[in-house]
């Protein structure tokens, strides 16, 4: 004993130093506590009880306090605690309700010095008073807290709950007479010492048990507990009710807690179950934690800090018997993980931006564009009000506006509600879908619907005078679709167009950031807001006499505007070509297949698409003649819907895959053709077109597709008394606690099909009332009503 | 004070169930054999619940919020008497068979006929299997283990360990139904399945300790496949043995020796409240306690042999077992005294080390999220209900004799509380209702009316319903205990 206290004498004055360890125990540990000479720590567990030394580099067993050839139940220690005045002082609760003093002073080896057994079940907790010598307090499964006096052999006070279990107590370290103690229903109750009779507050802090409880080592008010319910919560015990000040949301239950010394805002926690980390949390970032210990591979039970003025140092015990020591430094902070930018659209298409301050403010140059006549872009900066601390960052917020009208989709809207999808024979389908899509100014969706008929439907049906007039359509929307491979090259839709403009602006000196931010949002554009269909684009950029500035960007914008004119002469030529010559199939595929891929491939553009068209009618004729295989041109077409995919019109894509059917939908992968149902739909729900996205839901054979109409059916009634929603079971209201629907004819509730007159509003079952009105037509509740069932 | 298992008990009932044995002996159709005035539990007169019935609004409202059936079926009827668990009750059963869960619907039925079908409990299996078909189960799978799926097979390991000896399910079980294959469980629905499991093991307890009835006009849905419910007559139930004595004691004497056993038993409540304060009883002796009434659980049963055949004199014994066993395989496997696995010691599962509402609550809650509140409620209520009375006496506060119960099941399955002297059971149950609780406890299937009569006569039905709940509750945990350990276990 001696040798040992000369030791920590040695220590104490001594700044402390360690580095990163753990050692081994022999049994798992249940608590931890540190002698206030930092050189030392107590494990205790169900079967250990020892002393390990804290050196440099490593722990070294000093004492074992489980003696005895038959160690007995007092000796499986629930907690653990070491007195802070008096550094031979210990004591210890037991599982069996015994609470247990230990003088490390006494000369045997048996170091045990009293023992009180006056609680009736396992005592969850022990405290010294933080400045009294003498003075032991213990809180019980039974309910009871009692005070013990060390100099006496019973307690000097009995504190009851009147609750359940008693969780946790805790001397308050500022107020001399004051300690918290919390319970197992959640609640938290403060006690004077030294009135034993009924607590000074009581509140509810927690939904179920509330584990523990830490008193704030500087501010005299705050308590931070931490319960079952995955919270910590800190409490601000000075003002007249109990102000929940923080909370902090973990993903487990919480088992101990302890603020951090020396920092103000920064708690220890770990869990009871399932997590197995200790972390560091600043109370005022309530979702990230600070610092994280990862070193345990079983739960951990125990945490200390290993001096009350050194914050680096953290010890903890754990249920895979191993005792670690922290560094502070060598934590693992998930903040540096955390992706730190955020980006979002609105409901009108406006688009929100929110990075890390000191990433935007390097880009001040960019400043000058917010004053955009059409598209303003707000840069918010908000900061934390309270004082200044540090690993905490600010984030900047970018709002980027669409102009209203700009971004309108009404030809979206209106296709989605016209196309015809099923129900009549391909070729009607074809032709009305073409129809819809030449009244709305789309004319390659149109041919293309076109052309899909002819591929698969019997040619003598379409009149040659269709098909030139067809033929005519297409030449004549060449323009719009040679632009718009070059727009989507380069950054095409509409809503980013002064983006465009800003990144030109700033091209070369922009951020890093800002370039990304820039490409995020055309594909977003492209995908989803746009959904990008050709001409409209077009038009569009047309009405804001847009093209200079959008042809500026592509350098080869003038070699791309000619051929386009060019087109329609050399496109009767080529038909021409076709149908005298009867070719080949192998020349045919290769005719047939070379527009598509550099149309999908964009590169040098226009004409294309034209081309193809021109050459598939004709060749269909020339197939059809020949007998080919109807999958002759499946792979084809699929290239086609990929194209159109890639523009971004899914909706063109979904719409011959459901037509087509079984036609094309074994050559595209499943993957594939459920991203492009997927985002249809979604689509469509964001403009509200329910039934439409249903229907597509409904058509779709991609299992996972159609098995979105199953998820979230419910639909809750309103309580037919109070008027409010029924959430949990839709036959009895959870407020004014009755059964809201009773059927007329048996008097049970109805908890399947519910049918009722209208006129009088009685019903009940359906099997029940059609029985009934076949012989009575008044209804079955007596209300003389003539009901009516049809 | 005569507290001999064998202690026999003169209830007028005993006279109408020789009667009905007669006539269910000529009557080989037995399930019309049923008089319909018999009520909900062969072992409490109907008057009794029916009376508690008339008078509770409240009950039907539960049933009707509650109840998947949508009627009143006998057990509601009978846990009536005490509404404010039922209500816990109903809508944690509710919960885990109607709500928002990992398993499909039919399959949560089947578990549950798996569950009842360990302990050959028909009236839960009838139940379930109208249910089953209901929620759109196959009926193909009716037919037996066989026909199910390969997943739901897999369970029945878990199920055989679950019911009988949960203190050999370890992490490797677990490990081998959610590794990852094509049958394999995600751990959530292996948890839901558990929870199930445990639910209508104790159910079952619960069934058989009350002697409920058959439900009077079970729904032909499906009338093949209902199995005969005949081991719920009474006078198969009280047949066992010394039926003649029993017949022959004087009913005078019955009474006042059961008086004076309940004073008995109040005298030594009050005398161990007192004790507390001054008692000192070594940590050695404690722990030897426990090992003691762990032992002696071992006989308390074994004296009543004439159990182990219990159906043997009924022809339509094989169907029975046949039509329950298609539900199970090994269906020798049954409880095995904890105390007595010699050799292979396994260790005492010690309470404090993985309670209820420290670790089993976060772990189910955190898998099949808010069983967790709604089974902490049950525990929670059925360990605090009270009525503060004892037979004829009242303010009396029942709380230690509740702890015995609860332990002594605890103990039972080898879970130890550190804090417990079981030297407190050994004053407080009684030998009759330690064989009672045993006999609920692990074989249900073999609780006669003559054990639930036999144990404190002069307490209320209600109370001994009380009793039963308690026991089923505790059943449960213990089993979610060890369950919920070895998934611990199998996820550190």
């Amino acid at each position: 004993m001696e040798k040992m206290s000369r030791v920590t004498t040695a220590l104490s004055g001594s700044v402390l130093t360690g580095r990163t360890m753990h050692c081994h125990l022999d049994a798992p540990a249940n608590a931890i506590s540190v002698c206030r000479d930092a050189a030392q720590v107590v494990v205790a567990g169900r079967s250990i009880f020892k002393i390990y030394a804290i050196e440099e580099e490593q722990f070294v067993e000093k004492l074992n306090l489980r003696v005895g050839r038959k160690p007995s139940l007092n000796l499986s220690c629930a907690d653990v605690v070491w007195h802070q005045m008096d550094e031979n002082l210990l004591a210890t609760a037991a599982t069996n309700g015994v609470v247990v003093t230990w003088n490390l002073g006494r000369p045997s080896r048996n170091k045990q010095d009293q023992l009180f057994t006056e609680h009736k079940r396992t005592v969850n907790k022990v405290c010294f008073h933080p400045t009294e010598a003498h003075v032991l307090l213990s809180g019980s499964q039974d309910g009871f807290m009692k005070c013990f006096d060390l100099r006496r052999k019973d307690s000097v006070s009995t504190f009851s709950g009147q609750s359940e279990s008693v969780r946790d107590v805790q001397f308050s370290i500022r107020d001399y007479f004051t300690f918290a103690s919390t319970f197992e229903n959640g609640n938290v109750q403060l006690w004077d010492i030294r009135r034993p009779d009924r607590c000074e507050r009581m509140f509810t802090a927690h939904n179920g048990p509330v584990f523990c409880c830490d008193w704030h080592p500087e501010d005299r008010g705050w308590l931070a507990t931490g319960g079952r319910d995955k919270m910590v919560k800190v409490w601000d015990m000075a003002t007249h009710r109990a102000k929940e000040v923080h909370c902090v949301q973990t993903i487990a239950s919480v088992a101990r807690v302890k603020w951090r010394p020396e920092c103000r805002h920064h708690l220890a926690t770990c869990s009871m179950m399932v997590d197995h980390n200790v972390y560091v949390w600043d109370v005022r970032r309530p979702f990230v934690p600070a610092a994280m210990f990862e070193e345990h591979r079983d739960v951990t039970t125990g945490i200390a800090w290993r001096h009350p003025h050194d914050p680096s140092f953290l010890l903890s015990g754990s249920k895979d018997s191993t005792l670690c020591q922290h560094l502070f430094r060598d934590a693992s902070q998930p903040v540096e993980r955390a992706n730190p930018e955020g980006l979002c659209y609105g409901l009108f298409g406006d688009l929100a931006f929110a990075a890390k301050e000191s990433l935007v403010a390097t880009e001040s140059g960019r400043k000058p564009y917010a004053g955009d006549r059409r598209h303003p872009i707000f840069f918010k900066r908000k900061l934390d009000p309270a004082e200044p601390f540090a690993g905490l960052a600010s984030s900047a917020l970018n709002v980027f506006e669409i102009e209203p009208g700009s971004g309108s989709m009404s030809w979206f809207v209106d296709t989605a509600e016209r196309y015809a999808l099923a129900g009549r024979p391909l070729a009607e389908l074809c032709d009305h879908n073409a129809k819809v899509a030449r009244e709305l100014g789309r004319n390659q969706v149109a041919q293309t619907w076109t052309m899909l008929r002819i591929i698969y439907c019997s040619p003598g049906l379409v009149p040659t005078t269709n098909l030139n007039h067809s033929v005519g359509k297409g030449s004549s929307c060449g323009l719009p679709l040679m632009n718009s491979f070059n727009l989507k090259d380069m950054a095409p839709g509409l809503g980013s167009e002064t983006r465009l403009d800003r990144s030109k602006g700033d091209t070369r000196s922009d951020t890093v950031l800002l370039d990304s931010s820039a490409t995020l949002i055309t594909n977003e554009d492209n995908e989803e807001t746009e959904g990008s269909d050709v001409p409209t684009d077009y038009l569009l950029g047309d009405v804001e006499g847009e093209d200079d500035e959008l042809y500026l960007l592509d350098p080869e914008h003038a070699h791309s505007e000619e051929p386009e004119y060019v087109l329609p002469q050399e496109a009767f030529p080529l038909r021409h070509e076709i149908v005298d010559t009867p070719p080949g199939p192998e020349h045919l595929q290769d005719k047939a297949d070379s527009p598509h891929v550099s149309g999908s491939e964009a590169d040098a553009a226009s004409l294309v698409p034209v081309d193809s068209s021109f050459s598939l009618i004709s060749v269909s004729h020339a197939l059809c003649d020949s007998r080919l295989p109807p999958d002759f041109f499946s792979a084809l077409v699929c290239d086609m819907l990929r194209f159109y995919a890639e523009q971004g019109d899914v909706q063109m894509a979904v719409s011959v895959l459901i037509v087509l059917g079984e036609r094309v939908r074994k050559d595209i992968d499943e993957q594939t053709q459920e991203h492009w149902y997927t985002s249809y739909i979604d689509l469509l729900q964001r403009f509200c077109l329910w039934n439409v996205s249903n229907q597509v839901v409904k058509l779709s054979t991609s299992r996972a597709i159609s098995c979105l109409n199953q998820a979230s059916t419910t639909l809750h009634v309103n309580c037919s008394h109070c008027k409010r929603p029924m959430s949990s079971r839709g036959w009895v209201c959870d407020r004014c606690r009755r059964c809201a629907s009773m059927c007329a004819v048996c008097h049970h509730v109805v908890k399947g099909l519910f049918v009722w007159c209208q006129g009088c509003s009685h019903g009940g079952h359906l099997q029940h009332i059609m029985k009934w009105l076949e012989g009575s037509s008044h209804c079955p509740a007596g209300c003389g009503h003539l009901c009516e069932y049809s | 004070m005569n507290r001999g298992g064998s202690s026999p008990s003169a209830a007028a009932s005993y006279l109408l169930c020789t009667n009905c044995r007669k006539v269910l002996r000529k009557d080989k159709r037995i399930r019309v054999s049923q008089p319909l005035t018999r009520g909900p539990s062969a072992f409490i007169p109907e008057k009794e619940v029916v009376q508690a019935n008339t008078v509770d609004e409240r009950t039907n409202f539960l049933v009707e919020e509650y109840s998947t059936s949508g009627r009143l079926d006998n057990i509601t009827q009978v846990m009536s008497l005490h509404t404010q668990y039922l209500e816990s009750f109903l809508r944690s059963q509710f919960y885990m068979l109607r709500m928002d869960g990992p398993l499909p619907l039919p399959h949560r039925h089947y578990i549950a006929i798996m569950a009842a079908a360990r302990h050959q409990c028909s009236y839960l299996i009838n139940m379930h299997v109208d249910e089953f078909l209901k929620t759109g189960g196959i009926a193909e799978w009716l037919n037996g283990l066989e026909y199910v799926p390969q997943r739901l097979k897999n369970l029945n390991e878990i199920n055989k360990l679950l019911a009988h000896r949960p203190w050999l399910i370890t992490k490797e079980h677990i490990q081998k139904l959610v590794k990852t294959g094509e049958n394999n469980w995600s751990l959530p629905e292996l948890v839901h399945a558990v929870v199930l499991l445990a639910h209508y093991h104790a159910l079952a307890s619960f069934v058989f300790g009350s002697g409920i009835n058959p439900e009077r006009d079970p729904e032909i849905s499906n009338g093949l496949r209902l199995i005969p419910v005949n081991n719920f007559c009474v006078c198969d139930l009280a047949n066992d043995n010394n039926i003649e004595n029993a017949s022959l004691t004087g009913s005078n004497f019955g009474i006042v020796d059961s008086l004076s056993e309940l004073e008995a038993l109040m005298e030594r409540m009050k005398r161990l409240q007192e004790e507390r304060e001054d008692e000192e009883a070594s940590q050695e002796e404690m722990t030897t306690r426990f090992e003691k009434e762990k032992k002696e659980s071992l006989f308390v049963v074994s004296g009543d042999t004439f159990h182990s055949f219990p159906h043997s004199d009924f022809e339509d014994d094989m169907i029975i077992t046949s039509d329950v066993s298609r539900y199970i395989e090994d269906p020798g496997f049954g409880y095995e005294d904890f105390a007595r696995r010699g050799e292979e010691h396994l260790p005492t599962f010690r309470a404090q080390d993985y309670t209820w509402e420290n670790h089993g609550f976060s772990l189910v809650n955190r898998l099949y999220s808010d069983i967790g509140h709604l089974l902490d409620e049950k525990f929670r209520m059925v360990y605090n209900l009270t009525y503060n009375t004892m037979a004829t006496h009242e303010d009396v506060d029942t709380t230690m004799l509740r702890r015995a119960l609860f332990n002594y099941v605890h103990c039972m399955f080898g879970i130890r509380y550190d804090d417990y002297d079981y030297g407190e059971v050994n004053q407080l149950l009684e030998r009759s209702l330690k064989v009672y609780i045993k006999t609920v406890t692990c074989y249900p299937e073999r609780t006669t009316k003559r054990m639930y009569d036999s144990y404190w006569r002069q307490f209320k039905h209600s109370e001994k319903v009380h009793v039963n709940l308690l026991l089923m509750e505790a059943r449960m945990q213990a089993e979610l205990l060890y369950a919920l350990r070895a998934i611990t276990r199998h996820l550190t």
